[in-house]
């Protein structure tokens, strides 16, 4: 396609205003092909999802009715009310267009819409993964600007996160209850009561992700402290500080950036796990009771909306970096 | 010209790494721990002579000592002894969950790298949808659908890391498919099943192994997870995930039985991790030879 690549410098040559529009034109063409391609991953996730409840061993309408009575009035009255009696192409356009209108179906085991199943537990487990990536990325910046390209306080940081990374989350999340909440008193032991109660549940969600992203930044600032023009920036007069943090921090971020989509992944998960010790209220006890009582259709709501959340953000982050990251946008039209 | 010069040192390797031949002692100290846990996953007996499921009632929640090393739980089991045994359990589900995804991981790369425009097309978008699903939630779904259990377990956290590595083998799957000498042995006749085995796969899967090993990792850190839900091996068993579900409820009058479990996830995770990531590091001054 380089073809493509010199017409575009022979038209900027000829006229600089048609080559602009031919550029515009590429980053158009770039986005939109993104945003086809999270489209189709969003329609094929629920899809799946749709597959998962009609190939879900069991007849639906004796889950619904549980073990309590299957008279045959019983059972026809459950698949009509529940539609159950419909062609499977009606049954699926019905659930597609119900996920656009935001209806994710109704719980099982609740008799209620999922939606408003899920919606109502949300606010908890978004503090905590909110306040669980505000320790990740805080403590990564420290850690890895202070260390960077320092021989011994670099070893010693690195050997800490690996040892981070290596953590399981509801280990450290029992540990710090035990250590700090029981022993020292200096945190609630459980719920959901402002921030003093968010705090132990934060490090306990962002403490891995802060290992991960803490050895990545390192790495890429000390790239980029080799680099010449940090030389150059040195001998302009800026202080050390000051070029790790307006320079090298920012080239550092860009592999990072991209790893937005695998970091709320973690989280989201995780805040499933931290809330079950902590005793929170929210996502992660909403889909362990829906695990429990088999209510297929919240798990499932649960892990489209984290799907959803995956595919939405990891567009929008992809996106902003083409945007802001002139680099990509050639490497990406010379393709 | 000049921006060609500038970018130079960018492209310029990591100096730092270690030289090659020489082992760090840390990697060898991995290695020795992961030899040690095979080691116990075959013969617990020779380690101890306690069950790991013989309860004393008599004996409950002693605190570590000379009878009891690691202590006893709410059912006077020994804790060493289960911690012990548990073993098999992560290395069990670990292993076969990374067999899976290796397995099938290599065939979709494949299948995608060396299929038409719209087989990888498929492929890709297949290999996205997986991977949109945060792990856990995955896996909860999967056991809703199925059942709890060990089998379940295993393929969960086998189908989570599937993308892993089929993404690395379609695009190594390109980059050969592209280069010169596979032009030149289709020159000389090769049928495709020959070209594909001898020339195309085994450069494509040269970095498996090491991803394997840190995946390896993540799936026995995964799978003490799922069990601390209940949702994985269940609480009679001594899986260290599912010991440390059952120790949290007494960790203010006995912490023992919360720490000894946590304390040999933390070691086999960051044994099995510090050898992948010693061999990443091998494999990336390989590529500057």
């Amino acid at each position: 396609m380089s073809t493509v690549e010199a017409e575009g410098a022979a038209a900027a040559a000829a006229a600089p205003d048609e080559g602009r529009r031919r550029g515009r034109l590429a980053v158009a063409q770039a986005v939109a092909r993104r945003l086809i391609g999270a489209l189709l991953v969003l329609w094929a996730a629920a899809t799946a999802a749709f597959l998962a409840v009609y190939a879900a061993p069991g007849n639906t309408a004796y889950i619904l009715l549980g073990t309590s009575e299957r008279s045959p009035q019983a059972v026809a009255a459950v698949t009509a009310q529940w539609h159950l009696d419909r062609p499977l192409v009606t049954q699926y356009v019905d659930y597609v267009t119900g996920l656009l209108h935001g209806n994710f179906g109704t719980s099982y085991a609740l008799n209620a819409p999922v939606a408003q199943v899920i919606f109502s537990q949300l606010g908890p487990s978004l503090q905590l993964a909110l306040a669980g990536a505000v320790v990740a990325v805080g403590l990564a910046l420290l850690s890895s600007v202070a260390t960077a390209g320092r021989p011994w306080p670099s070893k010693i940081a690195n050997a800490v996160e690996v040892v981070l990374v290596s953590l399981p989350e509801f280990w450290v999340a029992i540990l710090l209850l035990f250590g700090i909440s029981f022993r020292l008193g200096w945190f609630p032991i459980a719920g959901a009561y402002g921030f003093p109660s968010l705090v132990l549940p934060a490090l306990a969600l962002g403490l891995g992700i802060c290992g991960m992203l803490s050895q990545l930044l390192r790495n890429g600032i000390e790239l980029s402290l080799e680099e010449p023009y940090s030389l150059t920036a040195r001998a302009r007069g800026v202080s050390d500080l000051s070029l790790r943090l307006r320079h090298s921090v920012r080239h550092a971020a860009l592999p990072v950036i991209h790893l937005t989509g695998y970091i709320v992944g973690g989280l989201l998960g995780g805040v499933v796990i931290v809330e079950q010790v902590f005793s929170r209220p929210g996502i992660g006890q909403t889909t362990l009771n829906a695990v429990n009582s088999k209510d297929l259709p919240v798990v499932l709501g649960v892990a489209l909306l984290g799907s959803f959340a995956y595919v939405v953000i990891s567009t929008i982050v992809d996106i902003l970096a083409f945007l802001i990251d002139p680099r990509l946008r050639f490497a990406n039209r010379r393709l | 010209m000049a921006a060609d010069l500038l970018a130079a040192p960018a492209a310029r390797r990591d100096t730092r790494r270690p030289a090659r031949g020489r082992v760090p002692a840390g990697v060898l100290l991995a290695l020795l721990f992961i030899a040690l846990t095979v080691v116990v996953v075959a013969f617990p007996g020779l380690f101890t002579s306690k069950g790991p499921l013989a309860a004393d009632p008599l004996n409950v929640f002693q605190a570590p000592g000379a009878h009891h090393w690691l202590g006893t739980d709410e059912l006077g089991r020994d804790v060493f002894s289960r911690t012990l045994y548990g073993a098999r359990y992560s290395l069990y589900i670990g292993v076969a969950a990374t067999a899976i995804s290796v397995t099938v991981g290599v065939m979709a790369g494949l299948t995608a790298g060396l299929g038409g425009k719209v087989t990888d097309e498929v492929v890709a978008r297949l290999l996205d949808v997986i991977a949109s699903f945060p792990g856990i939630l995955l896996a909860v779904v999967m056991i809703t659908i199925v059942g709890r259990g060990i089998p379940t377990l295993i393929f969960a956290l086998g189908l989570w890391s599937v993308p892993r590595y089929a993404r690395i083998v379609r695009a190594e799957t390109q980059v050969v498919r592209e280069s010169g000498y596979v032009e030149q042995a289709l020159t000389f006749g090769l049928s495709r099943g020959t070209l594909i085995w001898r020339h195309v796969l085994p450069h494509a899967v040269r970095s498996i192994p090491i991803l394997a090993t840190m995946g390896l990792g993540f799936s026995i850190l995964y799978a003490s997870s799922l069990s601390f839900l209940g949702l994985g091996a269940q609480p009679p068993s001594p899986e260290w995930g599912a010991m440390l579900s059952d120790g949290r409820n007494y960790v203010e009058n006995a912490w023992w039985i919360s720490v000894f479990p946590g304390i040999a996830i933390v070691a086999v995770v960051l044994a099995v991790t510090t050898v992948g990531r010693y061999l990443q590091r091998r494999l990336d001054n390989r590529d500057l030879i």
